[in-house]
C-alpha cells in the first residue's frame, strides 16, 4: 500500500518533469545538434542561447516588461481587494450579494471575448503599449480572484478581534493596518501569489495590448517561433527562463500552498 | 458569521468596483454594440438587430467548434479530477518531502501558457522531441502536426500535464483538513480503505473538489494559448476550440458583428453552466 | 469482555529518549478489571491520551506489552482489538444517516442485515436516538453526534472496552450533566469496561468506580473517589482534586515529629521517618481544619460566604491556609486559632506520601 502510493507520486512527478527536462536539454544544444542528432543530453554543451537572450535587448526587455506589469498588477489587485473583501466579510449592505456574484462572473469571461474591445478601449485612452495597460487589463480577472481569496481568509478571523480593538480605542484604519492586516498575512500572501501567477501566465490580453515598448517575453517567443525560422534552442532557453520567476515565487509560499490552493475555504 | 448592516461599506468597495467596471462594462458594451450592427469601415454602423446571433447560432462552424469545446472540456475533467484525487491521496501527509512534492507539482501552473504550448511542441515533435521519438519508437505512427487523433491526444495530455496539479493541490488541502480522529474512528469501526475514501475523504473533499471542477471547467472552456501555440487549431480545424475560432473571426477576418455575437453567446454559455453548477452546489450544501 | 494488563509499558514520541523527560508516558504496570468504569484524570499534556491510544492500538508503545486476557495484543491492529472509542470532537460519517452510522461497524464486519437492524434498533432505543434514525448525521447537535459515536461502539457485541477521550468538551454545559448520567446508566446496563479520559475532576469522580490520576507521565494514584479525597498519595492528587485543593505547607520532619512553622503537627502517616534531604510538605484538606483554641494562631485574610459553606483564607507567616466551614459557623474575631485533624493530615516527601 505504502509502496503503491510512493509509486503513484513518483510517476506523477516524473510525468511533470519530463517536458521540463527536455526543454532544458534543448536549451543547451546548438541548432545543428538539435536538427542533426537525437540525444538525451547535450553533446556539445553550449550557453549561446542564454547569452543571446541576455545580450539582445528585444529578448531581455521582454522579461523586464513582463515582470513590470505583473508586479504593478499584483500591487493594484491586492490593494484594491483588501478593503472590498473586508466589506464583504464583515458587513451587509445594499446589493452585496449581487455585487459579489457580478464580480465572480468577470472571472468567467473568456479573455478572447474581450481582446478586441480592450484593444479599442486602451487605444482610445492612450494607454496602448504601456505596462499600466496590461496591469489594468489583468485586474479584470485578478481583482475578483483576490477578493474571493481574501474574503475566505477574513471570514475565518472572528469578529471579536475587530470589536476588542475598537474597545481598546483603536480607530478603524489603525486597527486595519496594525492588527487586521498582520492577522491575515498568510491570506494576502496567497492572494498575491495567485495574482502573480495569473498575470504571469496570461498572454492573449498582454499581447493584444502591447506592440513594442511593453511587449511581454511570452509574445517575443511567439514571434521567434513564426518569423526567425525554427530556432528551437533559443526558444527552449527563453522558455526555461520563464519558469524561474514562478519557481522563485512558489518557493516563498511553499508552506502556504496547500492551504492557499483551497482559497482559505476548506 | 452574522454581519452588521452598514451602508458605508460601499465606500470600501468603490475603488474595486470602478477598476473592474472599467475593464468589464465598457468592453462588454462595445461587444453588445457590435453584435447588433454592421459596419463597412469608416465608423459607419447599421442596425442589424438579431441577425448576427441567428447567423452564429445556425452556422455549422460554430456548432462544430462548440462540440469540440465540450468534448475537450469533458475529456480533461474526466481525466484530471480522478487523477488529481489519486495523486493527492498518494502524497505523503507530513515530513520533509511534502514541500518538495508541492513545489514540483505547482511548477507547471506558473509557466506562461504559450511556453507550455512551445514546451510541448518541442517535447512531442516526431523527429526531435522525446515524446515523439518514444511513441514512434514503439511502432505507432505519431505526428501531431498531421494526424487529427495525435493532435487531439497531445492537446489533452498537455492540458492534463498543465492543470492536474491544481486539482491535486486543492484535493490535498481538503485531505489535510480531516482531523486524525476520523481515521482512528474508521480503524476502530473496521472500515476498509475504500470505505474510508467513500465516507470520510470524499465528503470532506467535496467543497474543494467543487472549486476544482468549477475552475477547470471555466479555464478549459476558455482555453486559447496552449493549443494555439501547439497545433494552431489544426490539422484542419480539428483542435479549433471556441476561443481560437473566435479570435480567428474577430482579429483574423475582422468580422466584428458575428464575432461579437459569438462572444456574447460564448460568455452566456459559461455563465449558464457555472450558474447551474453553483445552484446545485448550494442546494446540496443547504441539505 | 476482557481484563486488560499493561506490563512495563512506556512511550516516547521522540526517536531519542535518553532523558527522563523525553518519555510522554513513564513506566506503567496496570490491570484494568473487566466491567469496571475507570477515569483517567490529569491536566492537559500529562499522558492520558497517550495511554488511551496505547490500549486502543493507535499507538504502539516504545517499550512494554499490552495484554487482553493474557493474550499479547501489543502488535495487533486497532480493528482487531475489539475496542471502541469516542473522541473529543464528534466523529460521525456526515454523508450517512444516523441508522447507517450505527450500522457501519457491523456491516464492515459482514453481519447480515436482519441482525444489523435488530442490533441498531436496540442500541438506538438505549441512546434515545430511535426517533432520528433516518436523519442525516450531519445536521445533528454535538451531543447527538457524540451519542452516535458511542452507539457505534455499543452496537458491537464483541467490544472489550469502550474508551472516551474527553467526550464532553464540545457539549453545552446543561447537556453535559444529562449525557454523563446517560453514560453512567449505560455502564450499569451493559457492564462493559469503560475508560474515560478527562481533566475535569467532577466528570471523573461522578462517572468512575476507579479513578486513575496521571501527572507528568506517571500514574500517581489509583483509587475510588473517596480514597482520592481522603487518602491522597501524592501532593498532585491532593491539590488537583477538591475545590479548593489541599493546603500544602512546607515543614520539617524528624523521627515522627513533624514541625510546621515552629509548631509540632500530628500526621496520620509519619511515625518513624527520616527526611534524607528530601523536600517535605504537609498536606491538609480545607475541609479538615477547624477553629480551636488549643490550636495555633493565624491571621484571617478574607471570608467568602458561598451559600452552603464558607471559605476562609488565613495566613501564618508566609503560608496561606484555606479552610471550609459549615454555613453559620462563627468566626472568632480576635486572635483566631486553628487546628488540623490529625487523621487527615498527611506528610509528603518530594510529592509522595511517606509510609
Amino acid at each position: 500500500m505504502k509502496n503503491a502510493k510512493l509509486l503513484v507520486t513518483l510517476l506523477y512527478i516524473l510525468f511533470l518533469m519530463l517536458p521540463i527536462y527536455w526543454l532544458l536539454n534543448m536549451s543547451f544544444k546548438t541548432t545543428n545538434e538539435i536538427l542533426g542528432t537525437f540525444s538525451l543530453w547535450p553533446m556539445n554543451f553550449t550557453l549561446d542561447n542564454y547569452i543571446k537572450i541576455f545580450t539582445d535587448p528585444t529578448w531581455y526587455n521582454g522579461y523586464l516588461n513582463s515582470i513590470t506589469y505583473v508586479v504593478i498588477n499584483t500591487v493594484i489587485s491586492v490593494t484594491v481587494a483588501l478593503p472590498a473583501a473586508y466589506a464583504f466579510s464583515r458587513y451587509r449592505f445594499l446589493g452585496d450579494k449581487h455585487l459579489f456574484f457580478w464580480l465572480l462572473t468577470n472571472r468567467m469571461a473568456p479573455p478572447a471575448v474581450f481582446a478586441l474591445p480592450f484593444f479599442q478601449l486602451y487605444s482610445a485612452t492612450g494607454l496602448f503599449d504601456t505596462h499600466i495597460a496590461v496591469a489594468l487589463a489583468h485586474c479584470l480577472f485578478n481583482i475578483p480572484l483576490a477578493v474571493w481569496i481574501l474574503e475566505g481568509f477574513m471570514s475565518g478571523v472572528p469578529k471579536e478581534l475587530d470589536e476588542t480593538a475598537y474597545l481598546d480605542g483603536y480607530s478603524f484604519w489603525r486597527f486595519f493596518v496594525k492588527i487586521f492586516i498582520p492577522t491575515i498575512a498568510a491570506g494576502i500572501g496567497v492572494a498575491a501569489f495567485f495574482c502573480f501567477m495569473y498575470s504571469w501566465v496570461e498572454l492573449l490580453l498582454a499581447k493584444t495590448l502591447t506592440s513594442v515598448a511593453a511587449k511581454p517575453i511570452a509574445a517575443t517567443m511567439t514571434r521567434t517561433a513564426s518569423t526567425a525560422g525554427y530556432e528551437l534552442g533559443l526558444l527552449a532557453a527563453a522558455g526555461a527562463l520563464t519558469i524561474i520567476p514562478g519557481a522563485f515565487v512558489i518557493y516563498f509560499v511553499r508552506n502556504y500552498i496547500a492551504k492557499g490552493f483551497a482559497l482559505g475555504r476548506v | 458569521m452574522n454581519k452588521t448592516a452598514n451602508s458605508k461599506a460601499w465606500l470600501f468597495v468603490i475603488p474595486m468596483v470602478v477598476l473592474v467596471a472599467f475593464n468589464a462594462l465598457i468592453p462588454l458594451m462595445t461587444v453588445v454594440n457590435y453584435s447588433v450592427q454592421e459596419t463597412f469601415g469608416d465608423n459607419v454602423f447599421f442596425w442589424e438587430g438579431m441577425k448576427w446571433f441567428e447567423q452564429v447560432l445556425r452556422s455549422d462552424r460554430f456548432h462544430e467548434s462548440f462540440l469540440r469545446q465540450f468534448a475537450f472540456t469533458g475529456m480533461i475533467l474526466l481525466i484530471e479530477i480522478p487523477l488529481g484525487i489519486l495523486v493527492a491521496l498518494s502524497m505523503p501527509r507530513k515530513g520533509p518531502w511534502v514541500s518538495v512534492c508541492l513545489v514540483l507539482m505547482a511548477l507547471p501552473l506558473l509557466i506562461p501558457w504559450n511556453v507550455v504550448g512551445a514546451m510541448w511542441n518541442i517535447f512531442a515533435l516526431p523527429d526531435t522531441g522525446l515524446l515523439g521519438r518514444m511513441i514512434n519508437g514503439l511502432g505507432i505512427h505519431y505526428n501531431f502536426t498531421q494526424g487529427p487523433v495525435a493532435a487531439w491526444a497531445t492537446t489533452v495530455v498537455m492540458d492534463v500535464w498543465h492543470w492536474t496539479s491544481l486539482v491535486v493541490l486543492l484535493a490535498y488541502a481538503g485531505l489535510c483538513s480531516i482531523p486524525e480522529a476520523y481515521y482512528q474512528a474508521a480503524k476502530i469501526d473496521g472500515a476498509s480503505a475504500w470505505a474510508v475514501f467513500r465516507h470520510i475523504q470524499l465528503p470532506k473533499m467535496k467543497r474543494v473538489l467543487t472549486i476544482a471542477i468549477l475552475l477547470r471547467f471555466m479555464d478549459s472552456f476558455m482555453i486559447y494559448t496552449e493549443p494555439f501555440v501547439l497545433t494552431g487549431g489544426g490539422p484542419g480545424n480539428t483542435t479549433t476550440f471556441l476561443s481560437i475560432d473566435l479570435v480567428k473571426i474577430a482579429l483574423g477576418q475582422f468580422d466584428l458583428g458575428p464575432a461579437a455575437a459569438m462572444s456574447l453567446i460564448y460568455f452566456l454559455i459559461v455563465l449558464l453552466v457555472c450558474w447551474i453548477f453553483y445552484t446545485l452546489m448550494m442546494r446540496g450544501e443547504a441539505k | 469482555m476482557a481484563e486488560i494488563k499493561l506490563r512495563q509499558v512506556r512511550h516516547s514520541y521522540l526517536r531519542d529518549h535518553r532523558k527522563e523527560e523525553d518519555w510522554a508516558l513513564k513506566e506503567l504496570n496496570a490491570v484494568w478489571q473487566d466491567g469496571t468504569a475507570y477515569a483517567l484524570l490529569g491536566p492537559s499534556g500529562c499522558g492520558k491520551t497517550t495511554l488511551l491510544n496505547i490500549i486502543s492500538g493507535l499507538i504502539t508503545p516504545t517499550e512494554g506489552r499490552v495484554l487482553f486476557d493474557d493474550r499479547d495484543v501489543t502488535d495487533t491492529p486497532t480493528g482487531e482489538r475489539h475496542i471502541a472509542q469516542v473522541f473529543q470532537f464528534p466523529v460521525v460519517y456526515d454523508t450517512m444517516t444516523v441508522y447507517d452510522n450505527l450500522a457501519f461497524p457491523l456491516r464492515n464486519r459482514g453481519m447480515d442485515s436482519a441482525r444489523v437492524s435488530a442490533r441498531v434498533g436496540e442500541i438506538s432505543r438505549m441512546l434515545d436516538l430511535d426517533s432520528m434514525l433516518s436523519q442525516k448525521a450531519y445536521g445533528l447537535t454535538a451531543d447527538g453526534k457524540q451519542k452516535i459515536s458511542l452507539g457505534r461502539g455499543l452496537v458491537r457485541e464483541d467490544v472489550n472496552i469502550i474508551m472516551f477521550d474527553e467526550p464532553l468538551t464540545v457539549i453545552d454545559p446543561h447537556l453535559k450533566w444529562q449525557l454523563r448520567s446517560k453514560l453512567k446508566e449505560l455502564h450499569q446496563r451493559v457492564g462493559v469496561t469503560m475508560i474515560y479520559v478527562t481533566h475535569d475532576q467532577t466528570e471523573a469522580l461522578t462517572f468512575a468506580d476507579q479513578v486513575v490520576v496521571i501527572y507528568e507521565g506517571t500514574v500517581v494514584q489509583v483509587g475510588t473517589p473517596v480514597e482520592l479525597f481522603e487518602k491522597p498519595q501524592h501532593t498532585f492528587v491532593g491539590h488537583f482534586i477538591g475545590s479548593p485543593g489541599m493546603n500544602l505547607l512546607p515543614c520539617s520532619a524528624a523521627d515522627g515529629a513533624t514541625v510546621f512553622s515552629g509548631i509540632p503537627v500530628q500526621t496520620t502517616n509519619a511515625h518513624k521517618f527520616k527526611t534524607n534531604g528530601r523536600r517535605m510538605e504537609l498536606g491538609i484538606r480545607p475541609e479538615f481544619i477547624r477553629f480551636d483554641n488549643s490550636g495555633f494562631e493565624v491571621e484571617i485574610v478574607k471570608v467568602d460566604d458561598l451559600g452552603r459553606y464558607q471559605l476562609v483564607e488565613t495566613r501564618r507567616a508566609e503560608n496561606t491556609i484555606k479552610m471550609i466551614l459549615a454555613e453559620g459557623t462563627s468566626i472568632p474575631a480576635e486572635r483566631p486559632r486553628i487546628a488540623f485533624d490529625p487523621k487527615h493530615t498527611w506528610l509528603y516527601a518530594d510529592g509522595w506520601a511517606v509510609s
